[in-house]
């Protein structure tokens, strides 16, 4: 076995130029797919960080009704829906996989925030002292919200950078006033976000999905949002999981256990959601899939042109050593050695195509992700698979030569010059 | 006896014609015995040769080999056969040009499924027995015309068969190189070796200790005059 594999690279080092042409389809439809599957798996990690967003991975648990976010801007608080209490933050602590909580309350498209004449169309959000943490911003200017702050009631505001962009343009912010439901709050600090990151964005859904953070967001402190908005309403939850892969997992648990201090009749479909963006993820993970799964199918042609080329080119090398055949059958070899020598032969040659075809796969996805400037993974079960693949492709296309080899009559292969 | 053949014949179809070539053929070869077969071209020599050497089947007759017949024998029982009972020589050495000569040698034991060291300590031996203990590593295009058919000789005796088959050793070797090649297969003899050559050339016929004539695919004794 082991000396057909070392006779099997000498015939092919013997005709270089003709085993590389033979193994050109094979190099080709192994590179393409190595290059088209390396793209796939950045793109889709792409895909996952990107609207995962810069790392913090945080699910948002927010009431719902039929699936839909309540906005509680339009809509009063349904009946039997209360405030989430400290204990129920302390059970969500709790659980695993559960790095932080932050309860908070929220209006996009916010109305009633003004400065002098000019309106802000953005986020506002009133907080406790987690949310920054938990979301992953940092102070940029002036201060953040004290123990006071809370306590005391205090009309004040920060911005993030987005809001005081809109709002202040070219002036520093802090200090200046903002009218808020017809109260004035003192700016006393601006937010960043520790990681930006530029989200790609495709559909509606994924537009929505950011809008928010894009106009910007005012923030108050949580213990005056009765004094602006309404007393008791339920607040939204950010829970920041330990990683990625939890989210899915840390959100169900959370919708349980906030849905057990719920009492809303079954008709009227009122519970609490958790937007898994992680499973939007793989949703559109999918489609990028199926998209490249056509490209692999069309590359995957090449490679079946690559096995016929083999198949020829091992036809002529059965002819052209017919006495070699011949002459091993004399001395004794049995069909089945003549069988196994070629169709080693065509498995080495086709194997060696495969391994040069993965590497200029991977050359290949460099030179995408250099030039389109889309991201790669090399995918290594993909590259065994690549290889173990060309050399069944040596195997098929190499059995009816061999099988032709192995039946030749000695007499004839003998008689032949 | 080493082999024995009976009533052998042969037919060729030819489109739709039957072509005699072998017609109730007897022979009987003894062990050590040094036979040469004559004929001219187209009398069926090599077909004799290919029944012999358990390459063709006879259309009738029997052929018994070391006490086995050869009726019926299926297909790798008949490579096996041709791997430890028959050792040929082909006009051409056909030796396998990525091979060294040792390699070359020792393929027949490779068949047997020899171990590498068993059988390339086999071949040395042998390749020193026709001359050419200086020559292992020589691939087959570094050595003349002669040494390649002593090379040849050297792979159908390492296998020590019970028969040795020749077909025109010195057909394609100049004089001198056919002299050598003509003592080898003397030496052979003398040492035990049972040989059928196969030749049209009457001086090389006349080193055998029995000669016979094919003609019109016939067989007799003798019918050499040099």
């Amino acid at each position: 076995m082991f000396e057909n594999i070392g006779l099997s690279f000498q015939g092919i080092w013997n005709h270089k130029l003709r085993s590389l042409l033979t193994m050109l389809g094979i190099i080709i439809g192994i590179a393409s797919i190595i290059a088209i599957v390396s793209t796939i798996k950045g793109t889709n990690e792409q895909i996952k960080q990107q609207l995962i967003g810069a790392g913090n991975n945080v699910v948002k648990v927010q009431l719902c009704q039929g699936g839909y976010q309540i906005n509680l801007q339009y809509n009063s608080i349904p009946d039997g829906v209360g405030v989430l209490s400290e204990d129920t933050r302390a059970q969500l602590e709790e659980l695993d996989g559960v790095l932080d909580v932050s309860l908070y309350r929220e209006r996009t498209y916010v109305e009633n925030v003004y400065r002098q004449n000019s309106a802000f169309n953005g986020t506002m959000r009133g907080i406790d002292s987690n949310y920054f943490d938990v979301n992953g911003y940092h102070l940029y200017l002036g201060r953040g919200f004290t123990q006071s702050d809370y306590e005391n009631y205090s009309k004040v505001a920060i911005l993030d950078q987005a809001a005081a962009e809109s709002i202040f343009p070219g002036e520093n912010p802090l200090g200046q006033i903002l009218e808020i439901y017809q109260e004035p709050f003192t700016v006393v600090g601006v937010v960043a976000q520790r990681s930006t990151y530029e989200p790609q964005i495709n559909s509606y859904e994924e537009y929505s999905l950011y809008v928010g953070s894009q106009s910007g967001a005012v923030y108050l402190p949580d213990t005056l949002w009765p004094i602006i908005c309404q007393y008791d309403e339920p607040q939204t939850v950010d829970i920041q999981a330990r990683s990625t892969d939890d989210m899915t997992s840390v959100g169900r648990e959370a919708e349980e256990i906030i849905n057990a201090t719920l009492s809303v009749s079954d008709e009227s479909d009122i519970s609490y959601a958790s937007t898994d963006v992680l499973e939007q993820a793989q949703q559109l993970q999918q489609l990028a899939n199926a998209t490249n799964q056509q490209l692999i199918w069309i590359a995957s042609i090449s490679l079946l042109v690559g096995g016929i080329g083999v198949m020829n080119i091992m036809l002529v090398t059965v002819t052209e050593r017919t006495r070699e055949i011949g002459l091993k059958k004399a001395i004794g070899a049995r069909r089945s050695r003549i069988l196994w020598q070629f169709l080693t032969e065509a498995a080495v040659l086709t194997s060696l195509g495969g391994v040069i075809g993965v590497l200029a796969g991977i050359g290949m996805a460099q030179v995408v992700s250099r030039v389109a400037g889309s991201p790669t993974a090399i995918s290594v079960p993909a590259t065994l698979i690549a290889v173990l693949f060309s050399m069944l492709i040596g195997v098929i296309f190499g059995l009816m030569p061999a099988v032709k080899a192995a039946n030749l009559n000695p007499i004839d292969a003998l008689r032949r010059e | 006896m080493v082999l024995e053949l009976r009533d052998i014949c042969k037919d060729y179809m030819r489109g739709k014609m039957v072509v005699p070539v072998l017609k109730n053929i007897n022979l009987t070869v003894d062990e050590g015995e040094y036979i040469a077969i004559m004929g001219p071209s187209g009398s069926g020599k090599t077909t004799l040769m290919n029944l012999i050497g358990c390459l063709d089947q006879p259309t009738s007759g029997k052929r018994i080999l070391q006490g086995v017949d050869l009726d019926g024998v299926n297909d790798n029982r008949m490579a096996d056969i041709r791997n430890r009972q028959i050792g040929f020589v082909f006009q051409n050495a056909d030796l396998l040009p990525g091979l060294s000569a040792l390699d070359n040698v020792a393929l027949p034991l490779v068949y047997r499924g020899m171990r590498k060291k068993a059988r390339r300590a086999k071949a040395a031996d042998m390749l020193a027995r026709v001359g050419l203990a200086d020559r292992m590593d020589f691939k087959p295009n570094q050595l003349s015309g002669g040494q390649c058919q002593r090379v040849a000789i050297a792979r159908a005796m390492v296998g020590d068969p019970s028969l040795l088959l020749a077909d025109e050793p010195t057909g394609a070797l100049d004089t001198q190189s056919g002299q050598q090649v003509m003592e080898l297969f003397h030496h052979l003899n003398a040492d035990g070796a049972t040989i059928i050559m196969i030749t049209h050339a009457p001086e090389v016929a006349c080193c055998a200790q029995k000669t016979y004539l094919i003609r019109d695919g016939k067989i007799q004794k003798g019918g050499v005059t040099v």
